[in-house]
């Protein structure tokens, strides 16, 4: 390998940004494809594709013969916006499925490390946490507050950015004034469809800590088996 | 957190920084496995000209064999496939008692 191609590759993880290594077995030759690459007249495309999903490395056969695909996707992130009843069962199940998760909240009542222990909690506005650490496509966002106030701004920058997932708390009713509020900020009505709302999957959940299992089915969903939003 | 799936683990970071101290460096890949391998397609090792290694393409066992493949990988600076398992007599000397057979990758970083 090229000592370049390494630091480009390493370049992109650090960033955040996934990319996939082709390795020719034949010739050790190799070339670098970035998610946001145009591979769309590539023979392997539909490999990328799914492997940008799946995150999984391997050997593909091509008329060129054996190649390898190392794949880097950045590790799952999911960022609950609301330290609330639900969330305090969404962190720990969410941790156990293997996703980073961060809980924002800027009611200090709420975001406590009592209430959330060793969770990373941050007692913050939205807007000045995200300014920090930016959503990515390989972000997982929940808003839970019931808070127009608190929520609506990630919502908007969770879709704006791609996020994989996007999932908002709320009856149809809320969500109908939700989708209003976004339309008159200028927000593209095409990607409304994208919002998980009401939140999580259908499997009737009652209490708080179910619907943090219907949360997280969702989520898992979108990372694992949902298309890949539209370029 | 460490997700093995869906993340390298930074023993590319340290082939780049071997590379860029002047150290000759090979990076080996698992690039197959069957069975019961005990480390998932895309693992890696970075090794050097006098043997030192970072990360790991098996449990242990077959790290000593790539060692001292990659270290003519650097010499010849031509990369090779290795491959090793139960149907192999080398795998059985070098150790990969687990019954897994895996395919590595080695090549030389340029």
């Amino acid at each position: 390998m090229d000592r370049s191609l390494l630091e480009t590759l390493n370049a992109e993880r650090d960033a955040r940004r996934a990319a996939i290594l082709v390795t020719r077995l034949a010739d050790g030759s190799q070339t670098l494809v970035r998610r946001e690459d145009d591979y769309s007249s590539d023979p392997l495309e539909h490999e990328f594709r799914k492997r940008f999903l799946s995150g999984k490395s391997g050997t593909v056969t091509t008329e060129a013969g054996d190649a390898f695909l190392t794949v880097s996707v950045p590790a799952p992130r999911l960022v609950i916006i609301g330290a609330v009843h639900i969330s305090q069962a969404l962190v720990p199940m969410a941790e156990i499925a293997g996703l980073d998760v961060t809980v924002i909240d800027p009611r200090t009542a709420f975001a406590t490390e009592e209430r959330f222990p060793g969770a990373a909690l941050k007692a913050e506005w939205p807007e000045d946490v995200l300014k920090e650490t930016p959503l990515d496509a390989y972000t997982a966002v929940a808003a839970v507050t019931h808070d127009p106030k608190i929520d609506d701004f990630p919502l908007m920058e969770a879709l704006r950015t791609q996020c994989f997932y996007v999932g908002a708390l709320g009856s149809r009713k809320t969500h109908g004034k939700r989708l209003e509020r976004f339309t008159a900020s200028g927000l593209d009505p095409a990607l409304f469809e994208r919002i998980d709302a009401p939140i999580g999957l259908d499997i009737g959940a009652a209490s708080p800590e179910e619907i943090a299992v219907a949360v997280l089915g969702s989520i898992i969903l979108a990372l694992r088996k949902a298309p890949e939003p539209a370029a | 957190m460490t997700t093995e799936e869906t993340q390298i683990a930074d023993v590319l970071k340290t082939a780049e920084n071997w590379s860029k101290s002047g150290r000759q460096v090979a990076l080996a890949t698992v690039i197959e496995t069957w069975g019961s391998a005990p480390r998932p397609v895309g693992s890696h090792l970075v090794i050097d000209a006098e043997g030192n290694f970072e990360g790991s393409v098996s449990g242990g066992c077959v790290e000593g064999a790539v060692v001292a493949e990659a270290v003519d990988v650097i010499d010849t600076r031509k990369p090779t496939t290795l491959e090793f398992g139960v149907a192999d007599e080398t795998a059985w000397r070098v150790g990969l008692s687990c019954g897994g057979r895996i395919r590595v990758y080695v090549e030389p970083v340029n």
